[in-house]
C-alpha cells in the first residue's frame, strides 16, 4: 500500500485531532519543564518535546482497548492514550488527584482504564512485561495489540534480547516501537552499539521490521496502521524504528554538553508540529486562523492541568502504607 | 489424611488450582514436557495442555515479566525459576516491576503471580546452585515470601499463593521434595502470614523454617530423651513475618535459637532475633542464638559442605548451652 493511499484515507477530522494531540503534548511539556523550574515539580523528568509525532502517530491507530506500556519519557504517550492532562499534571505535582494517586511520579504514570500500563523506569524493563501482555491477550483470545514503546538505549540491554526472542518464538500480538532520539542519556548511538543500524537488531529475530520518520506525524500514522492491522490479523510481531530526537535534555537537568546547538536546530526545522501546519497550508487544509485558535485551547488546556493540579490536596499521611499489598 | 511426598504436595495444589481457575497457567523452563527439573509439574502437561503449561527457553528476566505482563491483564501465573539462583537475572523484573506495580500504579494494577524457585544446600552442588536466597526477597516491601517446610504446608501454601493478589516468591527446598507427611484429602488452603508452633515444648524455642524444620524436628527429639522439652515454631511465611507467634513462644520459653540455612548477616535470623528483642526483651533469660550457614561460598567437598550447614548436633548443642546456667557464649 502505498503512502498517498493511506494518508487518502484519514479524513480531515482524523488528522486535525493528530495535530491537536501534538500541541497539547508539546504545551504539557513546555509548561512541566516550567513548573520544574518553580519548584511545584521534583525528581527527574523527561522531556518528550520533539517526539510527539511518534506517541501520535502510533497510538491514534491503536482501539481503546489495545495497551499500551512506556518506559520513562512517556507523559506523550500517557495523553496520547486518552488521558486527560490534568491528571497527568497533577501526579507530576505529586498530589492525590494524579493518574498514580501521586504514587508513581513522572516516570511512572498509569491509566489501565485506557490500557495504558505504565511508565516504566529501568532502561529496557517494559519490554519483558510486553511479553507478558502478549501472552495475556492470546491466552483470553482476544485481538487486542500491545505496543511497547523504548529508546536506543533499551537495545544493549538483555531484557531486549530475551523480549525479542519470545515474542518472535511465541509469535505474539506486539508491537516494538524503538524511539530512536539518537542519544542513551549522553551518549551517542555509535558510541555504544556495535551495529548502529539499530533496525538490524530484529532481523535477528525474525520479526518484520520498519523504519520511519518519526517527526512525519502522517508518516508515523501510516506505518502504525498498516503494522497495526497485520499485528491484529496476524497475531505475529512487528518492530519500528521511528527516528527521532529529543530538543530537551534526557533529564531536566541534563547540562546537554554531547550535543551541539546547531544539531538541535538543525532538527527543528524538521519539527513535527511545523511540518504539519506547512502540510495544512499546502493542502488549503487548515487556516491560519484555525491553528492559532488550536493552539490558544491546548494552552488554556494545560493552564487549567496545572491550577487543578495546585489545587488538588496532597496524599493524606497515612495514605503512605495504603496500597504496598492488594487485598 | 494421605501421606504424600513434598513434591506430590505441590504438584496437586497447582492441578485443584488450575482445574479450580482458568486464569491459573504455568510458565518456565522445562515446566512442560520434562515435568519440572525437579518433576514437581510432571503429567501437568497432558491435562492441561501447552496453553497452559508453558515451556521457555532458558531467559530468566524475560520469563519473569511474562508472568508479571500477564498478571498485568488480569492472569495469575505460576512462574518456575527453576533455582533461586537463576531468579538473580530475574530480579530486576521481581524487584523494580513485581513488586512495584500495585504501589506506584496507585492501585490499578495487581500482579497476583507465584514464582517458585527451588534451593538447597548440602546436596554437593557448588557454590553457584546452593545458595538460599530468601532474605534478598523478603527485604521488599511488595513482595511476600513463603517457605514451607512439610507437604501439608507446601499444599496449602501454594494455593494460598496462587490465590493471592500480589507477587508470592515461593521457596522449596530440593532436599525434601522427596520427603513425606500427611496431606488432608479434603480441600484446605493455609494462610500466608501465619506461623505455626509445630511442637510444643517448654524449655527452648526453635525458631525454623523450610528443611531446617526437619533438622530442629529430629534435634527435639534427642532432646527430650535428655530431659530438654524443645517447642518447634515453623515461621513458614517470611514476609509479612508472623511476629505475635513467634514472640509468643519466647515469652513462653524465655530461650529462642532461631535455626536458618541462609548466611548468618543480614539473614532471616538477624530480623527474628530483632522483632524477639523490640517485643519480647523482658521475658528473655539469654541472648537469641543464631544457627546458620557458614559464612563462605559452599564448598564442593561433601564434608567441608556438610560442616557449612546447621546439623541435629549443633542445634542439640545451643539447646544444651542455652537451657544451662551459663548461657552466655564462652
Amino acid at each position: 500500500m502505498s503512502v498517498e493511499q493511506d494518508r487518502f484515507i484519514l479524513s480531515k477530522t482524523e488528522i486535525v485531532e493528530m495535530y491537536r494531540r501534538m500541541i497539547l503534548i508539546r504545551a504539557f511539556e513546555e509548561k512541566s519543564a516550567e513548573m520544574y523550574a518553580k519548584g511545584k515539580i521534583g525528581g527527574f523528568l523527561h522531556l518528550y518535546s520533539g517526539q510527539e509525532a511518534v506517541a501520535v502517530g502510533f497510538i491514534s491507530a491503536l482501539r481503546d482497548d489495545d495497551y499500551v506500556i512506556g518506559a520513562y519519557r512517556e507523559h506523550g504517550q500517557c495523553i496520547a492514550k486518552g488521558t486527560e492532562p490534568k491528571y497527568v499534571m497533577a501526579e507530576l505535582f505529586g498530589k492525590a488527584t494524579g493518574v498514580s494517586k501521586g504514587k508513581g511520579g513522572s516516570m511512572h504514570l498509569f491509566n489501565v482504564e485506557r490500557g495504558f500500563l505504565g511508565g516504566h523506569g529501568i532502561v529496557g524493563g517494559g519490554m519483558p512485561l510486553a511479553v507478558g501482555v502478549g501472552l495475556g491477550i492470546k491466552y483470553q483470545k482476544s485481538d487486542r495489540v500491545c505496543v511497547c514503546f523504548f529508546g536506543d538505549g533499551a537495545v544493549n540491554e538483555g531484557a531486549f534480547h530475551e523480549a525479542m526472542n519470545l515474542v518472535s518464538l511465541w509469535k505474539l500480538p506486539v508491537i516494538y516501537v524503538l524511539e530512536n532520539n539518537l542519544y542513551a542519556m549522553g551518549t551517542a548511538v555509535y558510541r555504544a552499539s556495535s551495529i548502529p543500524d539499530l533496525i538490524r537488531r530484529a532481523g535477528c529475530y525474525d520479526i518484520d521490521r520498519e523504519q520511519v520518520d518519526g517527526m512525519d506525524l502522517l508518516a508515523v500514522r501510516e506505518v502504525a496502521e498498516r503494522s497495526v492491522r497485520v499485528v491484529r490479523e496476524s497475531s505475529e510481531p512487528r518492530f519500528i524504528e521511528a527516528i527521532t530526537y529529543r530538543y530537551r535534555g534526557h533529564s531536566i537537568s541534563d547540562p546537554g554538553t554531547y550535543r551541539t546547538k546547531e544539531e538541535i536546530e538543525s532538527w527543528r526545522e524538521h519539527d513535527p508540529i511545523l511540518r504539519m501546519e506547512t502540510y495544512f497550508r499546502d493542502q488549503e487544509m487548515v487556516s491560519e486562523d484555525e491553528i492559532k485558535t488550536m493552539h490558544d485551547e491546548a494552552d488554556a488546556r494545560i493552564q487549567d492541568a496545572v491550577n487543578f493540579a495546585e489545587e488538588s490536596p496532597f496524599p493524606a499521611p497515612d495514605d503512605l502504607y495504603a496500597g504496598v499489598y492488594a487485598e | 489424611m494421605a501421606e504424600t511426598t513434598f513434591r506430590d504436595a505441590l504438584n496437586q495444589a497447582l492441578r485443584e488450582e488450575m482445574r479450580r481457575d482458568p486464569n491459573v497457567f504455568i510458565v518456565g523452563e522445562e515446566v512442560g514436557e520434562y515435568g519440572g527439573a525437579y518433576k514437581v509439574t510432571q503429567g501437568i502437561l497432558d491435562e492441561f495442555g501447552p496453553e497452559r503449561v508453558i515451556d521457555t527457553p532458558i531467559s530468566e528476566e524475560a520469563i519473569a515479566g511474562t508472568g508479571i505482563g500477564a498478571a498485568m491483564i488480569g492472569l495469575r501465573p505460576v512462574v518456575e525459576m527453576m533455582t533461586i539462583n537463576f531468579a538473580l537475572l530475574a530480579m530486576d523484573q521481581i524487584v523494580n516491576h513485581a513488586a512495584k506495580l500495585h504501589y506506584m500504579s496507585g492501585g490499578q494494577v495487581t500482579i497476583a503471580m507465584v514464582v517458585r524457585a527451588a534451593e538447597a544446600a548440602g546436596l554437593q552442588l557448588g557454590a553457584q546452585h546452593s545458595q538460599n536466597l530468601e532474605p534478598w526477597f523478603a527485604h521488599v516491601p511488595g513482595l511476600k515470601v513463603v517457605a514451607p517446610g512439610t507437604p501439608a504446608d507446601a499444599k496449602g501454601l501454594l494455593k494460598s499463593a496462587i490465590r493471592d493478589n500480589n507477587p508470592v516468591i515461593f521457596i522449596e527446598h530440593e532436599a525434601i521434595y522427596g520427603s513425606k507427611g500427611d496431606v488432608p484429602e479434603e480441600e484446605y488452603t493455609i494462610p500466608i502470614g501465619v506461623a505455626e508452633v509445630k511442637r510444643p515444648g517448654a524449655d527452648v524455642s526453635l525458631i525454623t523454617y523450610s528443611r531446617m524444620l526437619l533438622t530442629c524436628t529430629k534435634a527435639a527429639e534427642q532432646l527430650a530423651a535428655e530431659g530438654i522439652d524443645a517447642e518447634i515454631v515453623d515461621v513458614r511465611t517470611l514476609r509479612p513475618l508472623d511476629s505475635e507467634t513467634i514472640v509468643n513462644s519466647v515469652k513462653k520459653t524465655h530461650k529462642a535459637i532461631v535455626v536458618e540455612e541462609d548466611w548468618r548477616s543480614v539473614g532471616m535470623g538477624a530480623e527474628i532475633a530483632a522483632r524477639i528483642q523490640e517485643e519480647a526483651f523482658d521475658y528473655l533469660d539469654a541472648p537469641v542464638m543464631r544457627l546458620a550457614l557458614a559464612e563462605t561460598p559452599m564448598p564442593y567437598s561433601k564434608p567441608l559442605e556438610q560442616s557449612a550447614i546447621p546439623s541435629v548436633d549443633d542445634i542439640v548443642r545451643a539447646a544444651r548451652r542455652i537451657t544451662s546456667s551459663n548461657p552466655l557464649p564462652p
